[in-house]
């Protein structure tokens, strides 16, 4: 399984006085079981991309190709692709609408044409995997879950869908520490359940060195990099001028190299940083 | 000591449905809070943080205890208006805050509830609008704008009532990492110009630039004091479900290699300084 | 798209007609509407169309743009005049199997069009030229002295003001609903009716929760700003009748006595 996107390029409200370009010619890869982050502050471009990748949004030019096939032509098959590529949005949890938590992760696989016993077997699996309880949980109203449930049975309800790409846009928006914790741990499991592709867009620096293979940085919709999170990172001042930043672990190495110390650069958390300045000190 | 807010052993019940047993959200709190005083308080959702700011500004009223707001009980129904042009509130939610589809007339509407005259008006907005470098998009509507520039909109529209002590409950939240230095620029220079700050957040850095921090667990106060104090409690931190600043999480665990680092570190260029002393 | 709609939008501008006191273009634009009912022939419809070609002239807002309100309601203004051509009865001027077209019904169904395309350029030319919050000003002053009567004018302005406010709001958080639940396979538009109504609701539900979301939080945000309905309140931009004012108001008079006139003499 791989995505190709290849000279991407949309225009919002073609033809108004208020015509933005919002996603211009953008190209790369994402390879099999890798982990993808998409950095870049607000209006950068980077969820109208991801849209493109499940068809929600049809290109002006270029094409994306998933597993060989081109989803931008006109014949592709809508419900194959988004059975393949599964997106959750910001806050997903203000999309749940169903009775119970049940029937709201079933949504999607019925909408699949799964029959009642995959759909029972993928919805059990699913809230497992988002680590809530299925005997528990699946009576319940999702309305009178807490916000980090809520928004763990909205995420549940795309995993069911077992796509082969998972696009999660800010998936820890406006948690407190804990709950981006759980968040973050929840999505490190389904890719070593499933095996997918993950894409993941995020404002938190040190989360995307930490889970990331690949990081792609847009700015006024272009891509401005991509490479290895440390590659990324190496360029701190670019980054500051968009408005980003690199994880305050590297910030730390790097101010101390500036001041001379010689040390290595391999630590993206406070303690992997700990670790390498205890060995420059000892 | 001047104290703008008091809250005295704040019990704070509400009921989840008819009929069933009250939760209570804030449990025998309290907390002096003085004029000019840079105050955050932190916890994990759910731990009675927003409860107990809408407490504040007699949004919602103690179940038991007492909060006197700029010498006013929230309880006396008389100085209501008096008690929240005193305390603005910025909330979390950047659109759900702004009434009017124009900045200016937005950033208009408070000064306009409480009987400014209009040729002040116009000029309270303009300098509101200035103060948070919004004034060139005046005449914008707020769903052009970015979730930065909405919660700069909605700080002017509470600067522009010249209240002695704003609110913010969680105002970088739901702001990406751009928007968030910008309104926690705008935060830090209007508590320079002697506003009375408190600020409810997720985020650890923007606690540790705060005179005192309060951590709230499960409705209690579980620490309180100067940043440098509340963060060398990292087992207290860690039990309410919250997280070191960074700077202050390396030097601790520098600390327990047994590297002798200076105590009450929580900056990062403290802590490169702290560093190239020891090398 | 939904964003295209420019009916009732605001067009920001410094034209003479954009300057008008708020309350002054209400009753100029009821004084149009009226006209367009008073005239009943050809003549009239010229004085209404110059009057209308003035003010869009001086307004400086493109025909273009205006124009392209009249997109959504084309097919109404379509439908209205295919039924009045064949359904009014008298002199036959050309059948087609039991459809007859009379010379009164082509008569009806060409000024009920007309009709209703000056209508909505008219009252569009409000909405293009007032900014939201002096038109819901205006609307609340002309209601004030109604207030004795118990209408809530003051409450109604208000809430205009919001719904001008959210709809832009809830128009995005519509469709991001739609497509988050499109990811998850869901089909708006194939099967039969039944089958699209009930797409729906995976829909309608959040939507109804995030308009309820943003209502509590703006009534709680609205409270902590000290508002209080118009006890005690001022005003910004007081509304004070100017020079020009009184002219657009003789002019009106003027109009409204030339469609009067016509109509008497012809």
């Amino acid at each position: 399984m791989s995505i190709e996107v290849k000279n991407l390029t949309y225009i919002y409200s073609e033809g108004l006085p208020h015509e933005q370009v919002a996603v211009d010619d953008v190209s790369f890869e994402i390879g099999d079981e890798s982990v993808l982050g998409i950095m870049g502050h607000t209006g950068s471009g980077k969820s109208t991309l991801v849209q493109h990748l499940n068809g929600l949004i049809k290109p002006k030019s270029g094409q994306v190709i998933v597993d060989g096939e081109d989803i931008t032509a006109g014949r592709a098959d809508m419900s194959r692709i988004r059975k393949n590529v599964g997106l959750v949005f910001q806050y997903p949890e203000y999309q749940l609408f169903e009775e119970t938590c049940y029937l709201d992760v079933a949504f999607g696989p019925k909408n699949m044409g799964c029959d009642e016993e995959e759909t029972q077997r993928r919805v059990k699996e699913a809230i497992g995997l988002v680590g809530l309880d299925y005997e528990e949980i699946k009576d319940k109203s999702p309305f009178d879950l807490s916000g980090g449930q809520k928004r763990r049975i909205a995420m549940a309800g795309v995993i069911a869908m077992k796509p082969k790409i998972l696009i999660l846009d800010e998936p820890t928006a406006g948690l407190d520490p804990e709950a981006k914790r759980g968040i973050l741990q929840l999505v490190r499991d389904v890719h070593e359940h499933e095996k997918n592709i993950i894409v993941m867009i995020s404002h938190n620096m040190t989360d995307v060195a930490c889970m990331c293979d690949k990081v792609i940085v847009m700015d006024r919709g272009r891509k401005l990099m991509d490479g290895t999170p440390s590659e990324i990172f190496a360029h701190r001042k670019e980054l500051e001028s968009i408005g980003l930043s690199v994880p305050p672990a590297l910030e730390l190495i790097q101010k101390l190299r500036e001041r001379g110390i010689d040390i290595s650069e391999d630590a993206f958390t406070a303690m992997e940083a700990a670790d390498v300045i205890c060995e420059v000190l000892k | 000591m001047d104290r703008i807010i008091c809250i005295e052993n704040l019990i704070l019940e509400y009921q989840a449905e008819e009929g069933s047993e009250p939760k209570r959200a804030v449990d025998d709190v309290s907390i002096d809070i003085e004029r000019g005083s840079f105050t955050a308080v932190i916890g994990r959702n759910g731990s009675g943080k927003s409860t107990l700011a809408k407490t504040m500004n007699a949004l919602l009223l103690p179940t038991e205890g007492k909060v006197y707001t700029a010498g006013f009980d929230t309880a006396d129904a008389e100085h209501l208006w008096d008690i929240r042009q005193n305390a603005g509130m910025v909330f979390q939610n950047p659109d759900n805050q702004l009434v009017s589809a124009i900045v200016e007339d937005d950033v208009a509407f408070g000064p306009e509830n409480i009987g400014v005259d209009p040729d002040q008006i116009r000029v309270r907005v303009d300098e509101a609008l200035t103060a948070v470098n919004m004034y060139d998009y005046r005449k914008k509507a707020p769903h052009m704008l970015s979730g930065g520039q909405k919660q700069r909109i909605a700080i002017a529209g509470i600067i522009a009532m010249k209240p002695a002590c704003i609110i913010f409950d969680e105002p970088t939240a739901m702001l990406d990492p751009k928007g968030r230095k910008d309104v926690l620029g705008i935060i830090h220079k209007l508590h320079d110009e002697g506003i009375t700050v408190v600020l409810i957040t997720h985020f650890m850095e923007e606690a540790a630039q705060a005179d005192t921090v309060v951590i709230l667990d499960n409705g209690r106060i579980a620490a309180k004091g100067t940043p440098e104090e509340v963060f060398s409690l990292r087992n207290v931190i860690q039990s309410a479900g919250l997280e070191m600043p960074f700077a202050a999480d390396v030097a601790d665990r520098l600390r327990a290699k047994g590297i002798d680092i200076s105590e009450g570190i929580l900056e990062m260029d403290e802590l490169v300084e702290a560093i190239c002393q020891l090398k | 798209m939904l964003r295209d709609i420019t009916l009732g939008q605001y067009y920001p501008g410094e034209s003479l007609v954009h300057k008008l006191d708020a309350r002054i273009k209400i009753i100029a634009t009821v004084a149009f509407i009226a006209a367009v009912f008073i005239v009943d022939n050809f003549y009239g419809f010229v004085i209404i169309m110059a009057a209308l070609a003035a003010v869009i002239g001086i307004s400086k807002v493109p025909l273009k743009f205006i124009l392209r309100g009249l997109k959504p309601v084309f097919v109404i203004i379509l439908f209205t005049f295919v039924l009045n051509l064949f359904m009014i009865r008298g002199e036959v001027l050309w059948s087609l199997g039991f459809l007859h077209i009379t010379k009164q019904g082509l008569h009806t169904a060409v000024f009920l069009a007309i009709r209703l395309i000056f209508l909505i350029i008219g009252s569009s030319m409000l909405t293009l030229t007032t900014r939201p919050i002096s038109l819901t000003d205006g609307i609340e002053k002309l209601l004030n002295p109604l207030k004795r009567f118990k209408v809530p004018a003051h409450e109604l302005a208000m809430m205009m003001t919001i719904a001008l406010r959210f709809i832009p709001t809830l128009m995005e958080e519509t469709d991001k609903i739609m497509k988050a639940q499109q990811a998850r396979g869901a089909d708006f538009e194939s099967g039969n009716l039944m089958r699209r109504i009930k797409a729906l609701i995976p829909i309608l539900v959040p939507l109804f929760i995030s308009a309820f979301r943003i209502a509590s939080d703006l009534a709680m945000a609205m409270e902590a700003r000290c508002y209080r309905g118009d006890h005690g309140r001022t005003r910004m931009n007081a509304m004070k009748i100017q020079k020009r004012d009184i002219a657009a108001v003789a002019l009106t008079l003027f109009f409204l006595a030339a469609t009067v006139a016509e109509r008497i003499v012809f």
